[in-house]
């Protein structure tokens, strides 16, 4: 229920008079997507999608640096 | 898959699993909040990477199986008239009320729509003008922005055939009652990522400090779920109890403020019935006095009360991890997903299905 999943916003349509909607590529299937929780959501950027509305830009340094904690303990590394 | 396949891969998993197993020297048990994270522990055997010493228990984060059978009779009575179109997610269809389900109900004749967003509701109101179009509106603080912004439009908007059976429930409150409880073994939580994705973790604080326990914001891959219990481990090792933030791709401290705001302008917190659990103070969201036009508990007041059913389900002892799926006698018996006792069996999500569909199966 609390699914949701990173997509890629190919575009930001100003078709929808009331909400910004954009087309969000999830690994090759495009959906509309409402962005009416992301306004400063942008084409190319990747957002989390739960139920149609788009609820978080996902931030690549950050998710860098997750990952980076797990090559500094990598016994090849440290 | 861009952010999702770095957190599938498996070097980094056996690295992060590896890590765990070096840093544990005493038992510890971490309940994970989340039906999403629970069905993802299950899905990729999870527990079997971890050191025997960590026990997880898979917690209420499942809105579909915490909605009260009250509600779902409700939902049902009001899918039963013929003057209406009642839609719903479809992890809904299924789950059990006192009698019947909705997938019955549209069985025999009532006009059931799965739909995949809330605003698609306002649709089905646009095009089904003579008849009234009724939304179940559940879920956590995850869904909640969603059913708001459907709430609110249909008011601006003025749609008169439209409303809402809201049943939507909230986190921290949920984690306070199962720490209140003497029979709680929880020393740990991994926090929903999506729940505070929108209300952010700075509620969370007082409750680790309150409670003396570890709260680790945590997603929803294989290897979030593994790096929460990472960062759980040594913070319970180092006696620590702080909010730490595992999903900070996704998670700001604030969290989402465009939609806290349209929750603001919509809810109101409210005591709420949990299935399986019983009633928590401030567990809830109702709607505001400007919104009770679009009550559907109002515009269809309920005619018929049942009584809930005695059953060998032991799905509220579950929800609260105070037992394991396949410590219930019915599990995979009397109970399974094609013939449910409870909700948790029903949901993709509950302990009980991923349990069923996943460990049975890799059995």
């Amino acid at each position: 229920m609390c699914l949701a999943i990173p997509g890629k916003i190919l575009g930001i349509s100003g078709e929808n008079s009331i909400m910004p909607m954009g087309k969000v590529s999830f690994g090759g299937v495009v959906r509309e997507v409402n962005l009416a929780y992301v306004p400063e959501a942008k084409q190319g950027d990747y957002v989390i999608v739960h139920v149609g509305f788009a609820i978080s830009i996902l931030n690549e340094k950050e998710a860098q640096l997750v990952l980076n904690t797990l090559d500094e303990i990598d016994p090849e590394t440290r | 898959m861009k952010y999702i396949d770095e957190y599938r891969d498996r070097g980094s998993i056996e690295k992060c699993s590896q890590r765990i197993a070096e840093a544990v020297t005493g038992p510890w048990t971490i309940m994970e909040i989340c039906g999403g994270q629970t069905r993802s522990i299950a899905k990729h055997g999870l527990e079997s990477l971890l050191p025997s010493e960590i026990t997880l228990l898979h917690g209420p984060g499942c809105p579909v199986c915490v909605t009260p059978q009250s509600i779902l009779d409700h939902a049902m009575e009001i899918a039963s008239n013929p003057e209406v179109v009642f839609c719903t997610f479809g992890d809904m269809m299924r789950v059990p009320g006192t009698n019947t389900d909705l997938a019955h109900i549209k069985a025999e004749g009532g006009d059931v729509r799965i739909i995949q967003s809330p605003m698609e509701a306002l649709n089905l109101a646009r095009e089904n003008a003579d008849k009234e179009v009724v939304f179940l509106a559940i879920g956590f603080e995850t869904t909640a922005p969603a059913n708001a912004m459907a709430l609110y439009q249909s008011k601006q908007q003025g749609i008169k055939n439209i409303s809402f059976l809201v049943s939507q429930v909230l986190v921290p409150p949920a984690m306070e009652s199962i720490l209140n409880s003497p029979h709680s073994k929880v020393q740990g939580f991994l926090a929903a990522g999506h729940v505070c994705t929108i209300m952010g973790f700075e509620e969370y604080e007082p409750i680790a400090q309150r409670y003396q326990v570890p709260i680790v914001v945590t997603g929803f891959e294989p290897l979030d779920i593994l790096m929460g219990i990472d960062m759980v481990v040594r913070q319970l090792e180092e006696g620590r109890h702080e909010v730490e933030n595992q999903y900070s791709r996704s998670v700001q401290r604030e969290g989402n403020l465009a939609a806290q705001k349209i929750l603001n302008e919509v809810f109101e917190v409210i005591p709420k019935q949990w299935r399986g659990v019983g009633e928590i103070p401030s567990s809830g969201l109702g709607l505001k006095s400007v919104y009770r036009h679009l009550n559907a508990a109002l515009r269809f007041p309920q005619k018929i009360i049942y009584e809930p059913l005695s059953t060998n389900c032991i799905s509220g002892q579950v929800l609260q991890g105070l037992k394991k799926p396949n410590e219930c006698e019915a599990f995979g018996k009397e109970c399974t997903p094609d013939s449910p006792l409870g909700a948790t069996m029903v949901s993709s999500e509950g302990a009980c299905a991923a349990y069923f569909h996943y460990q049975n199966f890799q059995a």
